[in-house]
């Protein structure tokens, strides 16, 4: 592989101004713990049905510095969601968060929005050292190591105490393979201070024929009372592959709402890791999966219960036609300490070909007994009595089947509660389903 | 207070009622693993050299191998160079009958509730029974010889019936399978051997017999059932060792084959020492069990009830090859004090039209780690194969734990697979209802978990799922505090 010799390159080449000894401390473990691991190959058993080391046999390059030259903030709007351009919106160009690009509707007393070096060296110094990189006691591959082995140019966002914030933030990805294989790594620290409110959004467009890679990061942190409503929109091209990892540590009482909808791409691997380290945390788990063509999605969740009384719920779907893969792999774990809690998980699946694959591994791991527990698994075909009750009422074998789909999907698409994001999902699909 | 202190008095007296050791003079070759070693066994079993090649070719491949480490489990290293790999008791040559059999190995099996005599007479049900390495008798083998079934010591079928165990072993476990598959197949010593011939149905339950009984000794058989187009089978296994503080190694492999409409049903009651309370001693109990169903229409269904050893780490798997096949696996798992278990199984759907069912209940007491691990893979060409799972675990106590590991893998679009499962204790209100009628707390789990455990309980044959609840029953003793 090229590309190890490439990052060790870059690495040395990093430029030495990092401001903050935090951020460098940590990517110089970071990189010796890639050194050491490498890139995930599916002989782990984490990666056990998503071969990303494959993807690395061609070489991608970190972009140069001058790619938003190219780009224009009026370019960047013609490519943005309905509903985004009344909202926060920050961009990352090839994985490097562009302030200047970006456009912040809220005021400074509500959503504070800053490099994650000045944060680190600035008033946010505290937050910074405790929380930055505190995913790698969860995700220990090489991928999510590099990642924070590069941290530059990374953002970090804090919302005050009591600020519920009425407009939503987008958090808009843009790849810019035109000319060559382009590897980003966008890195975020997300802070919702007691008692604030924040609806996150995350969406990915990659420009240009060749292929993207993006390995994003992001960590989120919840004190007492605080909200979370996180969508994650991806549909991509597919030459765009990604490893979206994100970490939700929640270390007050506070409540999270996760959804993720995957209906194009190359080859996406989604890491949710939940850490729910207040007693009586909740937190709910959506996810979509719309594949056709070759995609591959593999969500896999992790929900570690460890305080007591609390509760989470996951439930995810997932529809496979063409040669398409969709997996889902969850894991619950409730230590010792973690009594009374409920924790359930439901992963539901419909097989549209013989090329198509689904994989599930559902896990529980329970050490402690005063605990409700479950997780179920379905994978099978559309129903053929609710087929024949369309069929017979005339309605064609195509748009009966989308029909059918559209209401499988619908107890997911329910939970988006930004209006015009929903609308503009469910528009996705039916134009989805319509075209396969 | 006094009452509970006596009760737990009882109890561990209770826990494991097979523990004695039988003082017989024992022909055991020393410890360690090498190829004299194995040349020895396989002279002192007269085997043919086509069988000490393949033992031969089998350690050099275990040789190669590292030893897994994936399953949920935590044991010191196992040194392969201090375990006797063959321990016979010393007996007369050739037995020509039960009565030549050594007394006080017969004492032994009578403490242990299989006087073959007696079982012989009343309940009809043909033993054959493996001490340490060696088969020591096969009960009821002329009427089964009558109607064409050869049930026999795996030792007896290599001479006898080498066309037989030449076409058939390995081919379901081949020793290239895993590690301890590998390690079986250079050192297996004995085992049994099953032969129905077509359209026979077997009329009375096979069982064998396994017992550890020498000191640092490993038992390695190898079990292998053969039913011919259109037969039927149920067998039985159970097992128990003594008392000892050092880890014993049970590495078994069986294999089944099922042809055409043929049905196999074995059913298993584990009970190796399962150590202390402190979590010394006890057996290591690494198994590899396969049936494949060869042919169409044929049926293959385990049963176990696993009480025992110091950690378990077995999963029963079906082949479904023959359209219309059908797999079944029924478990319990007890594990209580130290024990370990990760048991699970593997329905592997290659032919059309085939279903497969999976039942199994977990009960985790003490400071035990019980963890369900499965497979159900659905081919390309497995037109409507069909799985349904169920997993359940209890916990009884705080400090053990449950643990679910399922995977799915389907490539087929008729195919329809659920899985489910649910972990909690036992419900208050269950416990009150009991209470409130006068039943003490203990006997309220014991009824409780035998509920939890009876959908697979029905399954075993009639005799046996009595043993097997007395079995739970022991177990659980002193686990509810």
């Amino acid at each position: 592989m090229m590309n190890t010799a490439y990052f060790k390159d870059q690495f040395e080449g990093l430029a030495d101004d990092s401001s903050a000894d935090t951020i460098k401390e940590l990517s110089k473990a970071a990189f010796e713990s890639y050194n050491h691991s490498g890139l995930p190959s599916s002989k782990l058993e984490e990666w056990k049905y998503t071969n990303i080391s494959s993807l690395f046999d061609k070489n991608y390059q970190f972009s140069k510095n001058n790619s938003e030259e190219e780009l224009s903030y009026t370019s960047l709007k013609a490519l943005n969601l309905p509903g985004q351009n009344e909202a926060n919106v920050l961009y990352f160009i090839d994985g490097r968060f562009m302030p200047d690009l970006s456009k912040i509707r809220s005021s400074e007393k509500e959503l504070v929005i800053l490099p994650l070096e000045k944060a680190a060296a600035g008033p946010y110094q505290k937050i910074v050292k405790e929380h930055l990189g505190s995913s790698s006691k969860y995700l220990k591959d090489g991928l999510h190591a590099l990642n924070t082995a590069f941290i530059q140019e990374a953002v970090f966002i804090y919302l005050p105490k009591g600020q519920q914030l009425e407009i939503p933030l987008y958090l808009h990805h843009v790849t810019h393979a035109t000319k060559e294989n382009i590897l980003s790594q966008p890195r975020s620290l997300i802070y919702l201070a007691e008692n604030s409110n924040l609806q996150l959004v995350e969406t990915y467009t990659t420009l240009g024929s060749m292929d993207s890679f993006n390995n994003e990061v992001i960590e989120i942190v919840l004190e007492e009372h605080a909200f979370l409503a996180y969508y994650k929109l991806q549909n991509d091209g597919p030459n765009a592959a990604q490893v979206s990892s994100t970490h939700i540590h929640q270390i007050g009482k506070s409540y999270v709402q996760s959804l993720t909808i995957s209906l194009n791409g190359g080859v996406i691997r989604n890491n949710l890791n939940l850490v729910l380290d207040a007693p009586g945390n909740e937190t709910h788990l959506y996810g979509l999966s719309l594949l056709k063509g070759n995609s591959h999605v593999d969500h896999h969740t992790l929900v570690d219960n460890k305080q007591p009384n609390c509760f989470s719920n996951q439930l995810y779907k997932g529809i496979a036609s063409d040669t398409a893969t969709a997996i889902f792999s969850g894991r619950i774990i409730v230590q010792p300490d973690a009594q009374k809690t409920n924790a359930y998980q439901s992963s539901k699946n419909i097989i549209l070909s013989d090329q198509a694959t689904i994989d599930a591994k559902p896990q529980l791991e329970i050490f402690a007994d005063d605990v409700k527990c479950s997780h179920g698994c379905t994978v099978g075909q559309l129903d053929e009595e609710a087929m024949f009750y369309l069929r017979a009422r005339g309605i064609p074998l195509k748009s009966a089947e989308s029909l059918l789909l559209q209401a499988f999907s619908s107890d997911v698409l329910t939970q988006i509660k930004l209006e015009p994001l929903r609308k503009h999902v469910e528009q996705l699909i039916s134009a989805h389903l319509a075209s396969s | 207070m006094n009452e509970d202190l006596d009760m737990l008095e009882q109890s561990a007296l209770n826990d494991y009622k097979y523990g004695f050791v039988t003082n017989i003079d024992t022909d055991t070759i020393p410890k360690g693993l090498n190829e004299g070693v194995i040349t020895l066994i396989s002279k002192k079993k007269n085997e043919p050299d086509w069988m000490l090649a393949w033992r031969l070719k089998a350690y050099a491949y275990w040789l190669k191998l590292e030893e897994p480490n994936w399953a949920n489990i935590k044991h010191p290293p196992i040194s392969y160079q201090d375990i006797i790999y063959y321990a016979a008791p010393k007996q007369k040559e050739q037995l020509s009958s039960l009565d030549e059999v050594d007394p006080e190995l017969l004492k032994t099996f009578e403490k242990l509730g299989i006087s073959l005599n007696e079982q012989k007479r009343l309940t009809g049900v043909a033993v054959d029974v493996v001490m340490d390495s060696v088969s020591i008798a096969t009960s009821f083998k002329e009427q089964l010889s009558e109607i064409g079934v050869i049930f026999c010591s795996i030792s007896e079928a290599i001479q006898k019936h080498p066309e037989l165990v030449k076409k058939y072993l390995g081919s379901v476990v081949p020793m290239t399978d895993n590690y301890f598959a590998a390690l079986n197949a250079a050192v297996f010593t004995d085992g049994s051997f099953c032969y129905i011939p077509k359209g026979v149905r077997c009329p009375m339950e096979l069982s064998t017999y396994f017992r550890i009984n020498a000191e640092n000794s490993g038992q390695f058989e190898r079990t292998l059932i053969i039913a011919e187009e259109g037969s039927y089978m149920s067998y039985l296994e159970g097992c128990t060792a003594p008392m000892r503080d050092e880890n014993q190694l049970h590495a078994a492999v069986v294999e089944l084959i099922a042809m055409e409409k043929a049905e196999i049903k074995y059913s298993t009651v584990q009970n190796w020492y399962p150590g202390d309370k402190e979590g010394n001693g006890g057996i290591y109990n690494f198994v590899t069990k396969r049936g494949i169903c060869q042919g169409d229409y044929a049926k293959i269904s385990w049963t176990q009830v696993e009480t025992g050893s110091a950690i378990t780490w077995k999963y029963p798997s079906v082949i479904l090859k023959g359209d219309y096949s059908i797999g079944e696996f029924y478990s319990v798992a007890f594990t209580n004090h130290h024990q370990q278990a990760d048991t699970g199984t593997k329905m592997i759907h290659l032919g059309k039209h085939t279903r497969s069912r999976i039942v199994a209940k977990g009960i985790s007491a003490g400071q035990s780690q019980n963890s369900y691990r499965g497979l159900v893979r659905t081919a390309k060409g497995a037109i409507n194969a069909r799985n349904y799972s169920q997993c359940d675990s209890l916990l009884l106590g705080d400090k053990c734990g449950a643990h679910t590991f399922p995977y799915i893998e389907v490539k087929n679009k008729t195919a329809i697979i659920e899985h489910e499962a649910t972990t909690s204790k036992i419900g208050e209100d269950q416990l009150f209802y009991c209470r409130q009628r006068g039943i003490d707390g203990e006997a309220a789990v014991a009824l409780i978990v035998n509920g939890f455990a009876k959908e697979v309980m029905n399954q075993l044959p009639m005799e046996f799922a009595i043993e097997a609840q007395k079995l739970l029953a022991i177990s659980m003793e002193g686990s509810v505090g």
